[in-house]
Parts: structure tokens; C-alpha cells; sequence
């Protein structure tokens, strides 16, 4: 695995704070996949959260000082990859937004920013890599999750990275550009609403006949898997790189 | 989670299954033909763009194009006349209908007089409104406020429609099909047209360069507001200028592909200028009122963007928060992404704040909006000024504070992480937590999944770094 040439790029793993607490596999993953497609992975050590939480709750003096930490330790990387869309999108998108044109911080924010990928995007646009002897005989169905969709333009990459696993059928999920209810702090703040969101995204799963659900954004697949396991459901729930790293033969999200 | 007078709205119509059914029969419908259109028209996303430097253009010279206007409106006969609030539109309206001695008012749908609260000034003037715009009269007598800007009455299924007809039209006959009640309407409404003293109607487009006012609708109910009485009022927003016909023509076609997924809605009608000699028909007065109404501040506020809508609805069409809880919940006289946008401006953030933070910023509004109005990021906008004019509940602002605290030094996350995460494991089963403290909001209505373990930031600390 570690076999990288010496051209290969250095790449700093941004895990984001809900894979490095609910499901670090995904993490690991990300490592193994990153390593397969040539890369030098590295874990920056002060990494947390990219802060999204306070971004989205209008507080942008604390998503400021959160980017700045954050910026500080991806700059030494050739490349930085997140595995979730929402939150590359956060540094890729957001950050430069943060810092008034013409300082100091904004060129620090844009040239992190310009060098941030997706992961998914990332092995397929970036390292043109494709899976190889990977297998999983499951019918599986996507959810584009919003963000890394229309901020980042991420819809044929996992689907193309997919199709190249041995025996994994994908179904089309019925809406599935549409929003799952997930919505970072929205979901607290407004359970409720959430909830009828994911119902109905629930009820487009169950009629897709797939036995597990696939995405590219842990918050969004716990909103779904935990919906799905409180109806009884029996999909099941794994993020694409553990399917793609062959390291999806232990439990799904939730177990 | 805090219970606001948003949230007790929106509760309640999440539980009401004859809303949700409503609502998906409207909006499910507009959703497949507007994609349908937009996929039969291969320039849409050039036409899109265009339809964005017209208004961006209006937009940035809107003086330049008032004045023309209204040179030009009154030129044609036309009386001007500039509201910059409500409460001055709805004086110009009432005190015309007093002065052409007005018992009765036939009015065509438009959300500007919704906006400025003309029913209640007509109401309170002692003016008798007749509403005829089909879904406007099914509210009417409803009682009800518009829930959508362009199905006011979407909220109503056909069968409480049937049930309202037959309550109040004179000759109801049956109501078996949708056609059987459009006649009751028709029958009930015919002779109210004839009767009315005064028209009142919106615009969809003011046209600078003729001074002239285009309306578009479906039934045909606003050319028989405008036509027959002696006095024909249109109340319009500043914004709706483009400064020709043909600009005009560009950016209908984008609004009733987006609205409906029609081409083209069954009647474009031009107004301009009072009935002159030899006319077999039309209004002996033509006024128009301009209003601002909050419109000049959205220019210098960040909100110029905003000031480009259509009023197409489809971004209500597609939103997942108004596919739930619809346009009442809203509280305002704008619903959904539109809506949570403007609402704010014309009512007050303190009393609007839910609006802008209850999106989940998915973009799909944006994405649909035929004029490209980027609505997170201006929804984005009233959070940052609600958090900086201290609106949030203070509990998120104490929660949000001490997560950045920690997020900022990762030893101590780190710390509070290797003590979170066991502690939340003792309250999963199977994987899953069903119930833990402060984790309500979630687990109230879906499981949690339990940490598989150690974080990963643990598991990797004594990783080498990459050669
Ligand atoms: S914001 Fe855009 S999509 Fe929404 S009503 Fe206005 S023009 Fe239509």
C-alpha cells in the first residue's frame, strides 16, 4: 500500500468530526482508497471540525477564527480530502467567503481552498483511479447528498467508482437529488420538519428494493439509516468508500 | 429546539394528512412539468441567463426606468401615482374607490396586494371585494390567506373545494368534477363583474418604453376585472420593470415554463392608458400605484438579488420545508424560500427569524430559479445578521460558544471526546441509541447511531507520518 512513488502527492485526510466520532471506519477507508490511488496520506493532527455549525448559525466571526485554525494546518499539503461533500464544500466554497478580499487570510482561505477535494471526486476527476478486484454481491441505491451536489458538481463520480465493484447492483433511488431533511443543525432545531423530510426519503429508499443505501456524507446517512432502523427497516447503511475500500463486510451504520 | 409561534404553525400543519395530500397534488404536478419544459427547451440555461442581466440591468438603473415609465404611462392617459409604503398604496387605492363613489371592487389575483394588505383596507373602508381569480375566490370564501403565490388556495383539496362551493355559491348543481365546479363559479361570479365600480389588478411586467402594464394569467377573469368597470387600479411593485415588450416576452417565457411547465399562460394582456374615443370597451380612468414598500432598502441591504423574482413559485414547488408544512406556517404573505427571503424585510427579522434558519441550505430553490436568485446564500445572509443582532435563544448561543471553545483547541477535544463518546455507547443497544440526554431533537423521531468506538483521531495517534 504504501508504495507510493515519489511524485505522488501528499495528502492531508480532513476526517471530519463525525467520522472521527460515530464511525471511524470511514476514515480508514478513505485512508486505504487514497493509498490505492498512489497518495501519500497524512492525518493532520489538530484537525476537528471544519465548522459548519457555527457557519450555518450565522456566526461568522466563530466560523472565521474555526477556518483560520483549520487553514493553519492543511496549508503544508499538496492536497487536502474530506470525506463528505458538505464539508469539503465548507472549506472549499465558504472558507474564501469568510476573509475580506485583498487580506492576508482570504489568499491563505483560497489557496486551501482550490487545493480541497471530495473524496469520491477526488480518486475519480483527480487520480483517475478505479477500483479493482473489489466485490460486493448487494443491490445497492445512491443518495446525493446537497451540498457535494450543487456545490461541488459531485453526481457521476461515485456512481462511476461504483460501478466498478464486482457484484453491487445500483437501483435508482427515486428523488435522489432531493434533500433527505438532514441539514447539520437543522435537524435539531427543527425535528419535526426533519422528520417529515425523511419519511418520505425513507419511503423512496424501501420502494428502490435495495438492500443497502449508499452515500458520500455521514450526517446525512445517519439522518436516513436512523430513520430507517426506528421503522424497522432491514437497508442497511454504508458510506461509498467503505464499500469501495472492501471494508464493507462489517456492520452498517448503526451495526 | 424551541417552540415558536413558527414552530406551533408548522406543527400543526405537518399534522394534518388532507394539507400534505394538497399540497404534494399541486406541487408534485409543477415539479414533473416544469422538468419536462425546461428539458424540451435546450437554450433554457442561456435564456435563464439572460432573464438575469434584464433584471440585474433594470435593477441597477431602476431610476433611469421609473422615469420613463412613468413619462410614458402618463402620456398614454395613465395616472402615476408612488406609494414608498403599504399603508400609502392601500390610501391611493381607497381613496380612488371613494372618489369614483365605489360600492363594489372586482379585484385579479396578485400578491402585491396581498403584500400590502389591500383587503383589510378595502374591508375597513366599508368596500365590497369580490375576488375572481378562481383559487382567490375559493379563499375568499374560505376566509383563508393565500398559501402560495401562484395557487393561493393550493392548501384546499378538490373535495373541500366542492364542499365550500356548495356552501355558499347560489346555484352550486353538482360538484362531481372539477369542470362542474368552474361552472358554479362562473355562474356565481359572471354578474359580479358586470356590477363592479372599480377593477383592481397586479402586473407581471411594467414596461418603460410604452408605458404600458402586462398581466398574464389563465382564466381570463383578469380582462373581465380590468374591462368592464369605469375605473381599472393596477398596484405594482417597483421591481416589475424591463424596459421593453420584447424583454418583457424574454422573461415570460422563462415564468410560465418555471410556474406550470406551460409555454405560454392562455391570456398576456396589455393595459396602457384609459379607453380611448372610438374604443368599443375598456376603463374611462387608469391608475397605476407604484410601490416601494421595503424594495429601494433591499437595494442598499444585500438583498438587490432578490429584487429580480418573478414570483414563479418554483422554488416553493421544490422545497422540501414547504412541501411539508406549506405557505401558512410561514406566517407571512411570502412562503417559502422566497418568502423566508422577504418576509423579513417587510415584517421584521425579530418576528421572521425562524424562516431564513428553518432550510436545510440543500440549494435545490436556487437550482430551479429561472433568474438564478441565490436563495441559501442570501437566507445565510439574515442568519449572520440575527446572530449579530443577538436574536438566537441564548441556550444555542451558550452551546455553539462552548463548541467553538473546544473545536479551537484540539486537546481539549480530543479530551472531551474520549469522554463523550463511552458515555453515549452505555445508551446504545444493537448499535443504536434510542433515547440519550440532549439528544432529543434526534432521537425523538429517528435512532442514533452508537460511536463504534474510539475516535479516529485516537485510533491514528501513533500513525507515522508519510515519508
Ligand atoms: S425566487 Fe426564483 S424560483 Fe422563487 S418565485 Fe422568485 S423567481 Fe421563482
Amino acid at each position: 500500500m504504501s508504495s507510493a512513488a515519489a511524485d505522488a502527492p501528499r495528502v492531508g485526510l480532513f476526517v471530519t468530526c463525525l467520522v472521527d466520532s460515530i464511525r471511524p471506519s470511514i476514515g480508514f477507508a478513505a485512508i486505504a482508497l487514497l493509498e490505492a490511488a498512489g497518495c501519500r496520506v497524512d492525518i493532520p493532527r489538530r484537525q476537528t471540525c471544519c465548522g459548519q455549525p457555527a457557519l450555518n448559525s450565522g456566526d461568522r466571526d466563530g466560523a472565521a477564527s474555526i477556518a483560520q485554525h483549520t487553514i493553519a494546518l492543511l496549508e503544508p499539503y499538496d492536497h487536502v480530502v474530506v470525506p463528505s461533500g458538505s464539508c469539503a464544500a465548507t472549506i472549499r466554497v465558504h472558507y474564501p467567503e469568510l476573509f475580506e478580499p485583498g487580506t492576508a487570510w482570504h489568499a491563505r482561505a483560497v489557496s486551501v481552498a482550490n487545493r480541497t477535494y471530495e473524496l469520491l471526486s477526488y480518486l475519480s476527476d483527480i487520480r483517475r483511479w478505479v477500483p479493482e478486484g473489489v466485490g460486493m454481491a448487494a443491490i445497492a441505491t445512491y443518495h446525493d447528498s446537497c451540498s457535494g451536489l450543487r456545490e461541488l458538481g459531485i453526481e457521476a463520480q461515485p456512481r462511476r467508482l461504483l460501478a466498478g465493484v464486482a457484484g453491487l447492483s445500483l437501483r435508482k433511488l427515486e428523488g435522489s437529488d432531493t434533500c433527505c431533511g438532514f441539514g447539520g443543525t437543522f435537524c435539531v432545531k427543527y425535528p419535526a420538519i426533519s422528520n417529515a423530510i425523511v419519511e418520505e426519503k425513507a419511503a423512496h429508499i424501501e420502494a428502490a428494493g435495495a438492500d443497502i443505501l449508499l452515500g458520500g456524507d455521514l450526517g446525512c446517512l445517519m439522518n436516513m439509516a436512523g430513520k430507517l432502523h426506528r421503522q424497522g427497516s432491514r437497508v442497511r447503511a454504508y458510506h461509498a468508500a467503505e464499500v469501495l475500500a472492501g471494508m464493507a463486510g462489517g456492520p452498517a451504520i448503526g451495526g | 429546539m424551541t417552540t415558536t409561534a413558527f414552530t406551533v404553525r408548522a406543527d400543526r400543519a405537518l399534522a394534518d394528512p388532507q394539507l400534505k395530500l394538497a399540497i404534494e397534488r399541486t406541487t408534485g404536478t409543477a415539479r414533473t412539468k416544469r422538468a419536462a419544459a425546461v428539458a424540451a427547451w435546450p437554450e433554457f440555461a442561456a435564456a435563464r441567463m439572460l432573464g438575469k442581466d434584464i433584471k440585474d440591468h433594470v435593477i441597477a438603473h431602476l431610476g433611469h426606468y421609473l422615469a420613463e415609465f412613468e413619462r410614458n404611462a402618463l402620456a398614454s392617459g395613465a395616472k402615476v401615482h408612488w406609494a414608498r409604503n403599504a399603508r400609502e398604496a392601500c390610501d391611493i387605492v381607497v381613496s380612488i374607490c371613494r372618489d369614483a363613489g365605489a360600492r363594489s371592487v372586482t379585484r385579479a389575483k396578485s400578491m402585491l396586494g396581498e403584500e400590502i394588505g389591500l383587503p383589510h383596507a378595502l374591508a375597513d373602508a366599508g368596500i365590497e371585494r369580490v375576488e375572481t381569480d378562481l383559487a382567490e375566490h375559493i379563499i375568499q370564501l374560505a376566509g383563508d390567506p393565500p398559501s402560495h403565490i401562484v395557487w393561493p388556495a393550493l392548501h384546499k383539496t378538490r373535495e373541500q373545494v366542492g364542499e365550500l362551493f356548495r356552501a355558499h355559491h347560489r346555484d352550486p348543481g353538482a360538484m362531481a368534477t372539477v369542470e362542474a365546479m368552474v361552472a358554479s363559479a362562473r355562474r356565481h361570479l359572471r354578474g359580479r363583474f358586470m356590477a363592479a365600480d372599480v377593477g383592481i389588478s397586479g402586473a407581471n411586467f411594467l414596461i418603460a418604453d410604452s408605458g404600458a402594464v402586462c398581466t398574464v394569467t389563465n382564466e381570463g377573469n383578469a380582462e373581465l376585472t380590468t374591462t368592464p368597470p369605469r375605473v381599472h387600479i393596477v398596484t405594482a411593485g417597483i421591481e416589475k420593470l424591463v424596459p421593453s415588450t420584447a424583454h418583457a416576452m424574454s422573461l415570460l417565457r422563462l415564468l410560465v415554463r418555471s410556474a406550470t411547465g406551460a409555454e405560454l399562460t392562455q391570456y398576456t394582456t396589455f393595459h396602457r392608458g384609459p379607453k380611448r374615443a372610438g374604443d368599443p370597451d375598456g376603463p374611462s380612468e387608469f391608475h397605476i400605484v407604484l410601490v416601494d414598500n421595503g424594495r429601494t432598502r433591499m437595494l442598499t441591504d444585500g438583498l438587490a438579488d432578490m429584487l429580480r423574482c418573478l414570483r414563479c413559485g418554483a422554488c416553493l414547488n421544490h422545497c422540501v420545508v414547504f412541501r411539508q408544512i406549506g405557505g401558512h406556517a410561514y406566517g407571512g404573505t411570502y412562503p417559502g424560500p422566497m418568502g423566508a427571503v422577504l418576509t423579513p424585510v417587510l415584517d421584521g427579522l425579530p418576528l421572521s427569524q425562524d424562516l431564513p434558519r428553518a432550510c436545510t441550505l440543500n440549494g435545490q430553490c436556487q437550482e430551479v430559479c429561472p433568474v438564478a436568485i441565490p436563495l441559501p446564500t442570501l437566507l445565510r445572509g439574515w442568519r449572520d445578521r440575527s446572530w449579530r443582532e443577538g436574536l438566537e435563544p441564548v441556550s444555542v448561543r451558550g452551546f455553539l460558544g462552548i463548541w467553538r471553545f473546544l473545536v479551537l483547541h484540539p486537546a481539549l477535544y480530543r479530551l472531551a471526546t474520549a469522554a463523550a463518546l463511552p458515555a453515549m455507547r452505555l445508551f446504545g443497544r444493537g448499535g443504536w441509541i434510542g433515547w440519550m440526554p440532549l439528544a432529543g431533537g434526534w432521537t425523538r423521531h429517528r435512532d442514533l447511531p452508537q460511536p463504534s468506538g474510539r475516535s479516529f483521531m485516537a485510533q491514528t495517534r501513533n500513525r507515522k507520518p508519510s515519508a
